[in-house]
């Protein structure tokens, strides 16, 4: 999130799209209540289901599955063409007077530098700015030139009109334009929307594009940087924002700094790639700072073995040939070529796509180890549980291991949630039986690897034996030292480059924030963004004052949160350029004429006057927000719709003669799985999976109340389909795709309607997830029997969202 | 209002009249001014604060346990509630959180460590030594035949990628914390944890 | 405000006078259905609290889980899908004991002290007290009191007075994530849902109203409907009244049964404490039943 759960408040006009919040995230929904209550806020829900959101919402629209990007575009469309954008915000603070490359070009769905052949886009040079020669992104003010980035997107998405907005989409023109209105009225400068999204636009083969043309939406309202603004991704697990910034992932160190590819094998390249230059003047340029932040982590890591002359043991991190997502290990594992598998915590027979592949890939293992608390599938994926889990153990040779770990109630530590709080809790209770906390176990595993090295030798051992691990008990390192070291400390004495006799840190102390760490081995830090969280004066994720000054949710007593305790990412953007704010009403921070200061940690320079020129957006080089992504983006600058890789539509109707721009052009499909793809001719229907308020994910079904609360699986149907099919509400039903089959009674329901897209009627069906083999609910089947095996674009996060199946009554 | 009762609820009625009016007229019925509310069952447990290990809202929780923290009381945590004076829950919690009473006492938790041999179609206990030492070794066994110092090209790439590793985003950032630095120690690739997915 | 007061108001087949001389507050809960997400924390909250665990049911074609109110469960959502003005309305009542401030079932028991009515409005059932007859099932115009199987005893909603009585509010209300519930003085509940119906009527829902039906005396637990005109709707009956069997009970049998005194009374009272409760039969059901709309789902 940009902002914070409780400045949800403080919003005008709600918009859920792309998640569910009031069944998968009740506690943080309770804001959307409180905005509607004390705010006179308005709700409105765009789903493919009327889901329990939008029971109490005051507009809802219906929308085909995996058609977002259609209907986004068509709400920056009537932005642009009725000119209800707030204009200062986006000529002071976005890129739209940047002028962009000659050689850029969109032709018939497909942007320039696209290999047919190779099926992506081997060449994005032209997706950029045009430079002076200093260096700098040339710019027309005036918003004239038919190549700044104001024209180009104005161009681009004059394509989606209400028209065809409801062609693609379903969604009926006078609610899409109802929408667009609602939408319109927070142009104004005390009118504030924000966005809460999850899964429902992650899960797509253009899922990151989705998302960025709702934030090209709250960047044209001038509402990113606003109290009650902002676009929030509503995250699924408790500490899944943590783990993310932690930097566990194939590609990413902590703190989204990232791992070296093998074509980057040698520091210098390395470091220079990752540490841009203003591009534009008197810019901050944040992440010029990634010398520090990447030699505290070495040090961190490596200690004294790190050094300038070793380049900080920049040859001992791997160096990726190209990223190992989830996708790719299950592909190579289908394949023979992986032999162990260690799960923590993490149950990817229910998780990952297409059930059958993933049996198969697991049998092929030679070793399998699962620490978890719970018996999950994955963990007995060898054993037969009749139709739910037919499969042959005499024939499946993995070995496998099943390590009993504590849950959160049984260890000490934190949790960052998804306004970044990074917030500690407490041990209550010893693990059942022998069970033992997460890091003992990983700590024992390791302590043994090193032990066995140390003493026989073996390949590459140097990064093992050398790994810090000053812990006072080794094999159970204490969550206070590991919370300490991840913070960071001075090495040596750290001083004021301002004023080198100042000592702002002493040699062994705490780090207070990310602006003392120094590239020259003098400080470590095992993630930067994290800095500030276990300072000199002890743990700041423990503090508990939840004090509210303003009223506008700022509790910065709370807890910790991540950068430097700020609570609304680029609040700088609250403020006009002269540093006074938009909306009285929402001050979060202001110039007071010698610093920037209010309720909010500002993020910004803290000195530095309004009229320096520096900009909000201090991440990037350029200083301001972008609307054209220049080349960070795998499928091309601006979001433009294609097809789900399942669609029930032949052709992508925005490039109707393109079979090439049907689908996401730079998806990544493995052989075998787009075999495995079904046509609308057998599969004629639009299945999307979700979650159920009642539980979460393959947990809580082993938990009896939430087995009560929701006990069997089951599928929503609507009930002009259940009518074709002769499907009374109760009965069985089958439910398959080309991949496989489940079984589940049939929930007819007048919240799933008819859609109307391109002339044709569709269809959707509603696939909870939740069911499975083990635990205290009645067995179902694993729901992606039915899902294919492919991701988005940039991040190969499977597309659950949108499939095809068949429906009959069993 | 009109009255509609049958011949047979007219008879139920009367013999529970008799029997209820008979029994307090005749002083059978105690008269004690005051009625008894089932015992506040939280008088002297111990509380702890802890975070939802559901979703990313983050609510505070306050788990009871039973005992006073006394050496010979086993803290047996008995109930579950929202913390109050947490700024984003306020005390309440969804369906999940209110109930995570029975995911700690789940009757699938896993109490000891097990193996399922090749083939086999049932688990053994073993101890965690020897579960332990067989994974280190299979893990070494695997490492020092596959991993690869130099690419094809004699750069240095250090990676190890036939073991894949997933991380647990349920677990605190000083688990993933130290997770992340044994794994990248040992060159392994092939990582993730559930924000993939 | 002090929430607790354990002093008695009615007790059931009692005529000795209670004690009456302190006053207390008298409490609500307050169900906003127009916020109500239907997420059935209230649900878990009240299993957990009471430490009661119903059975794993099945899906029968609806999110209603379990199906029905039960000896263990004493909340229960239910979900409604309507289209009362035109465009589709998913209406989502929780449903449990309303805490009459004239108690239908209290009336109607004839078990001494098994059902009493707390100055503060709580209607609660005593088990030790309760001989499992069944006829606070037949003297409650809302459906809500279960007689378990296994014990013979009469349960529903306590509106935790357990927590009650030491200053807490009830667990559902404290869970419940969008503040759809709330708790507090009666008079406090009135205003706060005053102000939920000015809302309401001004996002479109010009019938928006309180539903403490007058009937029973009006409620302790009382509902914020979208469609105060119709409760068919959120199936409610219209104009809950205490059944005339009851009315019967207390104004005619009653003093024939008094009049009657003797052998005869006290043989029908230990007919029911040895061959225990009478089981409510399909004709009582039916009865009942027919002041209930048809539930959708």
């Amino acid at each position: 999130m940009t902002n914070s759960w409780v400045d949800i408040k403080n919003a005008n006009l709600v918009l859920i799209m792309g998640g569910n919040a009031a069944e998968a995230h009740p506690c943080g929904f309770k804001w959307v209540t409180e905005a509607k209550a004390h705010n006179k806020a308005k709700l409105v829900v765009v789903d493919p289901r009327f889901t329990r959101s939008a029971a109490v919402a005051d507009y809802y629209a219906p929308i085909r599955a995996g058609s977002d990007i259609a209907f986004l575009g068509g709400v920056i469309n009537y932005l642009l063409s009725h000119d209800k954008i707030q204009h200062e915000y986006v000529k002071a603070y976005t890129d739209v007077s940047f002028l962009v490359r000659e050689d850029f070009g969109f032709k018939d769905g497909l942007f320039t530098g696209y290999d047919t052949d190779k099926h992506k886009y081997a060449d994005r040079t032209s997706w950029n700015y045009e430079l002076d020669a200093q260096g700098y992104v040339k710019t027309d003010p005036t918003l004239t030139h038919p190549r700044c980035v104001f024209n180009l997107m104005k161009a681009h998405y004059s394509r989606y009109t209400p028209e065809v907005v409801t062609r693609i989409t379903g969604t009926p023109q006078d609610q899409f334009l109802k929408i667009c209105e609602m939408i319109a009225e927070c142009s104004a400068k005390d009118r504030v929307m924000t966005i809460l999204y999850a899964l429902g636009w992650t899960q797509h083969t253009q899922g990151s594009q989705m998302i960025r043309a709702a934030a090209m939406v709250q960047l044209l309202l001038g509402n990113v940087g606003m109290a009650g603004g902002g676009l929030n991704a509503l995250r699924g697990h408790s500490n899944i924002q943590g783990l993310t910034d932690l930097g566990l992932l194939t590609d990413l160190l902590p703190g989204y700094m990232t791992l070296p590819s093998e074509k980057e094998a040698d520091y210098e390249t390395y470091i220079e790639k990752r540490t841009p230059k203003p591009m534009r003047p008197n810019q901050l340029n944040y992440w010029s700072n990634y010398p520090r932040f990447h030699v505290s982590l070495m040090k961190a890591w490596f200690g004294n073995a790190a050094t300038k002359e070793n380049n900080w043991c920049f040859d001992w991190l791997p160096k990726l040939d190209k990223p190992h997502d989830v996708l790719q290990v299950f592909e190579d594992m289908h394949n023979g070529k992986i032999n162990g598998y260690i799960c923590q915590g993490f149950n990817p027979l229910a998780s990952f796509p297409n059930k059958a592949k993933l049996v198969e890939s697991l049998s092929k293992l030679e070793y399998l180890v699962i620490i978890d608390p719970l018996a999950t599938e994955t963990s007995e994926f060898w054993k037969n549980f009749g139709p739910y889990n037919e499969v042959d153990s005499t024939k499946i040779q993995t070995e496998v291991f099943r390590l009993p770990s504590a849950c959160f109630a049984e260890d000490d530590g934190s949790l960052v949630n998804s306004g970044r709080w990074l917030q500690w809790h407490w041990k209550g209770a010893e693990p059942p039986g022998e069970a033992k906390g997460d890091s003992e176990i990983i700590a024992e595993l390791f302590t043994r690897l090193r032990a066995m090295y140390r003493k026989d030798g073996g390949a590459f051992p140097d990064a093992i034996l050398n790994l810090t691990w000053p812990y006072l008990r080794p094999k159970s390192p204490s969550p206070d030292e590991l919370a300490r070291e991840f913070n960071g400390k001075a090495l040596g004495d750290v001083t004021d480059p301002k004023d080198p006799k100042t000592v702002l840190a002493k040699a062994g102390d705490q780090l207070d924030s990310f602006a003392q760490l120094r590239d020259d081995g003098s400080t470590s830090a095992g993630c930067w963004l994290f800095t500030g969280a276990w300072t000199s004066k002890g743990n700041m994720m423990a503090r508990r004052d939840n004090a509210d000054p303003s009223g506008l949710g700022s509790t910065l007593g709370w807890a910790f949160a991540w950068p430097a305790n700020r609570r609304v990412l680029y609040n700088r953007a609250s403020c006009d350029p002269a540093g006074e704010p938009w909306d009285p009403r929402r001050e979060l921070i202001a110039w007071t004429g010698q610093k920037w200061a209010g309720v909010d940690v500002p993020d910004f320079k803290a000195d530095s006057p309004p009229e320096e020129g520096m900009n909000p957006f201090i991440m990037n080089p350029e200083g301001i927000a972008r609307f054209f992504a220049v080349d960070k983006m795998n499928e091309g600058p601006f979001p433009e719709h294609y097809e789900p890789m399942e669609s029930p539509l032949e052709n992508n109707p925005m490039h109707p003669d393109n079979p090439l721009a049907r689908n996401n052009p730079a998806v990544r499909v493995f052989k075998g799985d787009k075999e495995a793809m079904g046509t609308a001719k057998d599969f004629p229907y639009v299945a999307t999976t979700y979650r159920l308020t009642e539980h979460f994910h393959y947990w809580t079904k082993h938990a009896k109340i939430n087995a009560i609360l929701q006990p069997q699986q089951f599928v929503e149907i609507g009930e002009d389909l259940a009518k074709e099919k002769g499907i009374a509400n109760g009965d069985q039903v089958r439910v398959w795709s080309k991949r496989g089959e489940i079984r589940a009674v049939a929930v007819v329901t007048k919240r799933l309607k008819r859609l109307d897209v391109e002339g044709k009627a569709v269809h959707q069906i509603g696939i909870p997830i939740h069911w499975g083999f083990k635990g205290e609910a009645r067995p179902g089947y694993l729901a992606n029997t039915l899902t294919p095996f492919v991701g988005d674009a940039n991040t190969n996060t499977p597309e659950f969202k949108a499939f095809l199946v068949n429906v009959a009554k069993a | 209002m009109s009255v509609n009762v049958s011949r047979r609820q007219f008879f139920k009625v009367c013999a529970a009249g008799m029997g209820g009016s008979s029994l307090a007229a005749l002083g059978f019925a105690p008269t004690a001014a005051l009625a008894e509310v089932r015992e506040f069952k939280l008088l002297r447990t111990t509380e702890t604060r802890n975070t939802c290990t559901y979703c990313s809202v983050g609510c505070g929780i306050i788990m009871y346990g039973l005992g006073d923290g006394a050496k010979n009381a086993h803290a047996e945590i008995v109930h579950i509630e929202g913390d109050a004076d947490h700024p984003v829950n306020r005390g309440t919690l969804c369906p999940k959180g209110a109930a995570l009473l029975d995911f700690v006492h789940a009757p699938s938790r896993l109490k000891y460590p097990e193996v399922r041999m090749p083939g086999s179609s049932e688990w053994k206990r073993i101890s965690w030594d020897e579960a332990l030492d067989r994974i280190a070794g299979h893990m070494k066994e695997d490492r020092d035949r596959n991993f690869e110092a130099k690419n094809a090209e004699g750069a240095t790439v250090n990676r190890w990628l036939t073991t894949g590793v997933l991380a647990a985003s349920a677990a605190s950032n000083e688990t993933g914390y130290i997770t992340h630095k044994v794994v990248r120690s040992l060159g392994i690739l092939g990582f993730d944890n559930q924000a993939r997915v | 405000m002090a929430l607790q007061s354990l002093d008695i108001r009615a007790r059931s087949a009692t005529t000795t006078p209670l004690s009456s001389v302190r006053r207390g507050v008298e409490v609500a809960k307050l169900i906003d259905i127009s916020k109500c997400i239907g997420c059935k924390a209230c649900q878990s909250a009240c299993m957990e609290w009471n430490d009661l665990r119903d059975a794993v049911g099945e899906n029968t074609g609806s999110y209603d889980n379990p199906q029905n109110l039960t000896e263990s469960s004493w909340t229960v959502m239910r979900f409604f899908e309507t289209e009362p003005q035109g465009r589709l309305e998913w209406l989502i009542r929780k449903d449990g004991c309303m805490h009459c401030a004239d108690p239908g079932c209290l009336k109607a028991c004839p078990a001494p002290g098994a059902i009493v009515q707390y100055a503060n409005g709580i209607v609660d059932f005593h088990q030790e007290n309760c001989i499992g007859c069944g006829y606070c099932v037949a003297g409650c115009p809302f459906d809500i009191p279960r007689i378990a199987k296994k014990d013979s005893k009469a349960y529903k909603c306590t509106l935790c007075s357990d927590r009650v009585a030491v200053g807490l509010e009830p667990a559902c209300i404290k869970t419940c994530p969008t503040g759809a519930l709330v708790f507090g003085s009666k008079e406090d509940m009135i205003e706060h849902g005053n102000g939920r119906i000015a809302d309401l009527k001004e996002r479109g829902f010009q019938n928006a109203g309180l539903y403490d039906p007058a009937g029973v005396g009006g409620t302790h637990v009382m509902y914020v409907l979208q469609h105060a005109d119709q409760p068919g709707l959120y199936a409610l009956p219209n104009d809950p009244k205490i059944s005339p069997l009851v009315s019967l009970w207390k104004g005619i049998s009653k003093p024939i049964a008094l009049a009657a005194l003797g052998l005869a009374a006290l043989g029908a009272f230990f007919h029911y404490i040895r061959v225990g409760p009478n089981e409510i039969t399909d004709e009582d059901k039916e009865s009942h039943d027919t002041t209930r709309p048809d539930r959708a789902q």
